[in-house]
């Protein structure tokens, strides 16, 4: 496998002619536009849509687990069955023997409509941002670790930096870091089709025609605890992934992924990050900044 | 680059954008037609959750349309298939049950050549027919029973369902109960009329003496004490037209997922 400099990349982020201010005035030929910004507009959109569809699936599916907070393993389960395992929560249903003395509002109907309906949504844009991906390069050039990224000592030196609570440095603003890359494919490629795959096992009709979609998981109920599991995963994703942007720089990091351009901000860069050392990704970029900064 | 070239840039960008919109809206409207035309779109296609349950309706249709619900084996039955709440029977009920059912009727009309009426005997008159499914509540929880019926379509083709039919509408004795199916589900091999359960009558809990069983639907289209069956190629007239007493409290007409 081939991969595409990723300093060719970088080094046109530092162009004059892209700085936020020249890119507005002059309507430049598209092609060089789209490789200066830091995410690609198809990315930013996919982003946001997915991240809204996200959670309306979590508060909806929240709504849901609450007239059931009871879990089972294998094909059936119910009130008179033992659990694998319960929610110590109310819940929507007076029949669930939760040791509340209260019952929560019905909450199922619109619930069920709005995750099915972000459900439908985030597939169709994970497909495009899938598609997408593989005939632009992104996941080749912006995901996949390159092979000198995927040493022992590249690795030990990525989590080290993280293990340490370093802030990310101006090379971190422009490119993934290993563990980035790491669970962003793990999340792309694992969780989001594991999660469609367990919330469609559920699904009688579907399981008519396809029953080996949910005989694979050891029955119905097996499908619906990993669901749970699985959207527990997103959630903590989810977590570190917000967290990891307040921690590298809010604003910065926000306005890549709404505005499309990375900071240009040259305070951040004197904390230079020494996680990606090891590698000569980005070395063009982060020497001339390197050189500016001190 | 050339002010000129920009502008040509744009104005090209522009064109592609309007014929690629042109596209997108008339293949919108062409799909929404054969949609239409197949029985693709669903009562409740209106509304903000119209565009989900419609995407789940037509794609689970087309793939779905000859499919058989899973089929278990004797030994996988529930020992304790969960009965979940029924309303406090009402006096008629009362009446029926202290007859032991004997004049429980299930009156089938509308567009069907010769309406009729059967008594539970005369159901169980028909060959009868056994299935081992599971029956799935929206809420999560499930059991697998033994459920004894006759097939509706059996009980369809005595009355002889007109060609233009569309939808199987089903009452309940519980005020306010009623549901609708598709003729594809209503024909389907697996839709019974239920009598039976685990060897046994059916339990009053259960929906006894008469029960729709639907196992590729969640529980609440599985309604409970079936008197009634209209046949009909529109919902507009029954209700608010949603197709059901659930849909008309919130919850999906179609209930495959």
């Amino acid at each position: 496998m081939s991969f595409v400099p990723a300093a060719c990349y970088h080094s046109r982020v530092g162009d004059s002619a892209y700085l936020p201010s020249a890119a507005s005035a002059v309507p430049t030929a598209v092609p060089s536009t789209t490789a200066a910004l830091r995410h690609s507009a198809l990315v930013r959109a996919t982003h946001w849509i997915t991240a809204l569809c996200f959670l309306a699936l979590l508060v909806s599916g929240t709504n849901i687990v609450i007239s059931h907070p009871r879990f089972y393993w294998g094909e059936t389960g119910n009130d008179l069955t033992p659990t694998l395992f319960k929610l110590h929560i109310p819940a929507s249903r007076n029949l669930v023997p939760t040791g509340y003395g209260y019952v929560l509002p019905d909450q199922n109907g619109w619930s069920r409509y709005l995750h099915f309906q972000s459900a439908w949504i985030v597939v169709f844009t994970g497909l495009l941002y899938i598609i997408s991906g593989f005939v632009t390069g992104h996941f080749r050039r912006n995901l996949l670790p390159d092979k000198a990224e995927l040493s022992w000592r590249s690795f030990s030196a990525t989590v080290a930096s993280h293990l340490r609570f370093q802030r990310p440095g101006e090379a971190d603003a422009q490119s993934y870091n290993l563990l980035q890359r790491l669970s962003y494919l793990f999340v792309i490629f694992i969780l989001f089709p594991f999660v469609i795959w367990t919330g469609l096992a559920m699904s009688p009709a579907f399981v008519s025609a396809f029953p080996a979609t949910v005989n694979v998981l050891g029955g119905q109920q097996s499908a619906r605890t990993l669901h749970f599991f699985v959207s527990l995963a997103l959630v903590l994703f989810l977590l570190v992934h917000v967290g990891m942007v307040g921690f590298a720089g809010f604003r910065s990091r926000m306005r890549a992924m709404i505005t499309g351009r990375a900071s240009t901000n040259r305070s951040s860069t004197n904390r230079s990050s020494t996680n990606r050392s090891s590698t000569n990704r980005s070395s063009t970029n982060r020497s001339s900044t390197d050189m500016e900064s001190t | 680059m050339s002010d000129l070239s920009s502008r040509k840039l744009s104005r090209r960008k522009l064109i592609t954008t309007g014929i690629a919109a042109a596209a997108g809206v008339s293949g919108l409207g062409v799909a929404a037609r054969l949609a239409e035309k197949y029985g693709l779109i669903p009562p409740d296609h209106g509304g903000i959750w119209g565009l989900g349950e419609t995407l789940t309706y037509a794609s689970q249709r087309l793939l779905t349309r000859h499919s058989l619900a899973r089929e278990f084996s004797r030994s996988q039955i529930s020992k304790s298939p969960f009965p979940n709440e029924i309303e406090p029977p009402t006096d008629e009920f009362k009446r029926l049950q202290a007859g032991g059912f004997a004049d429980w009727r299930l009156s089938v009309n509308g567009m069907v050549a010769r309406p009729a009426s059967f008594s539970i005997d005369e159901l169980k008159s028909y060959p009868s027919h056994t299935q081992i499914t599971m029956l799935q509540c929206e809420e999560g929880w499930s059991y697998i029973a033994e459920w004894i019926g006759v097939p509706l379509s059996q009980i369809l083709q005595a009355v002889e369902v007109l060609p233009q039919a569309r939808y199987v509408v089903y009452f309940s004795i519980e005020p306010d109960t009623w549901e609708s199916i598709d003729m594809a589900d209503a024909l389907h091999p697996q839709t019974f009329l239920t009598y039976g359960m685990n060897g046994d009558e059916l339990p009053v809990g259960h929906g006894g003496p008469l029960r729709l069983r639907l196992p590729r639907q969640v529980g609440y289209k599985n309604v409970k004490f079936i008197t009634g069956l209209t046949v009909t190629d529109s919902m507009k007239g029954f209700g608010k037209g949603l197709g059901g007493a659930n849909a008309e409290g919130g919850y999906a007409w179609y209930a495959g997922i």
